[in-house]
């Protein structure tokens, strides 16, 4: 396994307060990892911290070799973007300025526009289908809509690995399985994604490669077909279940049990 | 609109350019008609001929000593206001957001009210309310900083200075004797009468060690809008190019009440109707500079001519046409 992005021996903290210690990860190339846990785990600091938006208390985060906090920071933004968890809409921009907005790490004060901006916004809309919203008010769209529009501001980027900070936060069902599939397309086109995610099922459909964080540490890494078993979610979730296989994707389907058993199969 | 030039590149909004450029025909115009016209006419050809030095004496004196002076100094202050609104409306994402209403000018005020009293000179009273804004952004600043500021605790924040440093203002002038309390109130309505080459040249020289700061921000300030980390993940580095923000704006609001008194609503007024007449998104730095310096000189203009030979504070009608402005493009807004 080879990897780009990795984070060792992290000691992460807000102020005083320790998120998480002693923490390593290492993100496999061209996979599409999901990081999951009970809230307040420690995964979406987890991920601010390889996308340097934290500076480590202890340990470091490497990029290509490189300790990410030593690389220019507009280098950084060329090889490893970032849909964060909540973003504010500029007043009254539209689909396709905002979207342009993700082309800065590329543009100078003397080259703001260049053909190659031009065909990477271009593309951007099309593959999140964006393109007709185009002279949209981003603030005039639905929640679904929106979160495309800012995916495809973080794909103008043309960044080979993408951070997102749960993606399927705020949207309702379909929305969320439109988001997650966009995002499978996105992997499968060769990029590397890292999502945080809360719903452990979608999270065992998508992920090539699964971290299951809980209390600041890693339990278990890997595949979700290997890894994810009733003690495991039991030991993270607090959760008694039974797994059957996901009869769309074949992957493990997490059926929580209840305290109270309406009705037993026959 | 795309504009490419051998390696240089841009995207223009057609819009924005047309406002621009319509914002500094209207400031020439209103320059002009403000050096031609009043109590002695100066027609036109006349003010070329004594700005040159080749006028009568009269015109000479009063284009060059009395009207242009004036009027140069409402263009910069009013742009220095207007671009000190746009750049911490930006920086705090919010409209009321702006430096005299988190308290920089009323500091201004105090520190100016302090040199008046003292018994200063002009220009200790303009040295007195630079380093009153100063001294009241750092202590807003600290105040609302707490792990990097928020712009909703910096307006909170400065919302409460505000209040505080017009409360101290009050007392100061119930405090001094009745002259200087005479002096301080005119200053502090905020004014552009009797403003010669001395007032007009700190402010020049302010913009121009101040716009070439302005423009570097003005494209990452724009990206922060978007939030702390959206920006950083697209190579922003978001502290220093705030800090940088934050000096520039201080600075021209101090230089700005300086040399004009505590003009109020041109910083808060002119970055919001910049943009809305651009209806680009987000505050755009070069045209709320411009309109602050049209809104500026068009209501000292009216200041001095609609119930001459009474003369108007500037102050007054800035708020008036600012806020009726403002309240009718507010009547009919989209966003």
């Amino acid at each position: 396994m080879t990897t780009r992005l990795s984070g060792t021996d992290l000691t992460l903290a807000y102020d005083q307060r320790v998120v998480a210690s002693q923490l390593s990860v290492a993100i496999p190339d061209r996979s599409f990892t999901v990081i999951i846990g009970p809230n307040a785990c420690g995964k979406s600091t987890l991920l601010r911290a390889l996308a340097r938006m934290l500076k480590p208390k202890q340990g470091a985060v490497h990029l290509d070799g490189s300790v990410i906090t030593t690389l220019p920071s507009k280098e950084v933004a060329r090889r490893l973007g970032l849909l964060p968890q909540s973003s504010i809409v500029p007043d009254g921009i539209t689909v396709a300025d905002l979207v342009a907005r993700g082309r800065y790490p590329h543009q100078r004060l003397m080259r703001q526009w260049s053909k190659a901006d031009e065909a990477a916004v271009t593309e951007a809309m099309r593959a999140t289908d964006v393109t007709g919203l185009a002279d949209r008010i981003v603030d005039e769209l639905s929640g679904g809509q929106r979160q495309r529009v800012w995916l495809a501001m973080a794909l103008a980027q043309e960044t080979p690995i993408l951070l997102l900070d749960e993606p399927t936060t705020f949207l309702d069902i379909s929305h969320q399985i439109e988001v997650l599939d966009l995002c499978a397309d996105l992997h499968e086109a060769g990029r590397t994604m890292v999502a945080v995610l809360h719903d452990l099922n979608q999270a065992c459909r998508y992920a090539t490669h699964l971290i299951v964080m809980r209390e600041g540490s890693v339990l278990a890494e890997g595949d979700p077909a290997e890894i994810v078993t009733p003690e495991l979610v039991e030991q993270v979730f607090e959760l008694r279940c039974e797994i059957i296989q996901d009869p769309q994707s074949g992957t493990p389907l997490i059926v929580p049990e209840s305290r109270r058993r309406v009705t037993s199969p026959a | 609109m795309n504009v490419r030039l051998g390696p240089w590149s841009m995207r223009l909004a057609p819009r924005s350019l047309a406002v621009t450029a319509l914002l500094l025909l209207i400031a020439c115009a209103v320059a002009v008609a403000a050096i031609s016209t009043g109590e002695f006419t100066v027609p036109v050809p006349d003010i070329l001929a004594a700005l040159a030095g080749e006028g009568t004496p009269v015109a000479e004196l009063i284009v060059n000593k009395l009207r242009a002076p004036r009027v140069a100094t409402g263009l910069l202050v009013g742009a220095a206001f207007g671009l000190s609104g746009a750049i911490f409306q930006s920086l705090t994402r919010n409209a009321l957001g702006s430096p005299d209403f988190i308290g920089f000018t009323a500091g201004a005020s105090t520190g100016g009210i302090l040199a008046v009293v003292a018994g200063g000179s002009a220009a200790v009273i303009a040295g007195g309310a630079l380093a009153g804004c100063v001294i009241t952004a750092v202590l807003v600043y600290a105040l609302s900083y707490r792990r990097g500021v928020q712009g909703y605790r910096l307006v909170l924040v400065g919302i409460g200075a505000n209040a505080l440093l017009l409360a101290a203002n009050s007392y100061l002038l119930t405090r001094s004797n009745i002259y200087d309390a005479a002096t301080a109130a005119a200053w502090l309505t905020g004014s552009l009468s009797g403003r010669g080459w001395d007032h007009a040249i700190p402010v020049a020289v302010a913009l121009a060690l101040l716009l070439p700061l302005c423009a570097y921000v003005a494209r990452p300030l724009r990206m922060i809008e978007m939030g702390d980390d959206a920006a950083r993940a697209m190579g922003i580095r978001v502290e220093p190019v705030r800090a940088v923000a934050i000096v520039a704006g201080v600075l021209l609001c101090g230089v700005a009440t300086a040399a004009a008194g505590p003009v109020m609503f041109v910083a808060l007024a002119s970055p919001q109707l910049a943009r809305r007449l651009t209806r680009s998104p987000g505050v755009t730095l070069a045209s709320s500079a411009l309109m602050g310096a049209v809104l500026l000189t068009a209501s000292d203009l009216i200041a001095q001519r609609l119930l001459a030979p009474v003369q108007l504070p500037v102050g007054v009608v800035t708020a008036a046409i600012g806020g009726a402005y403002l309240a009718f493009l507010l009547r009919k807004d989209r966003y």
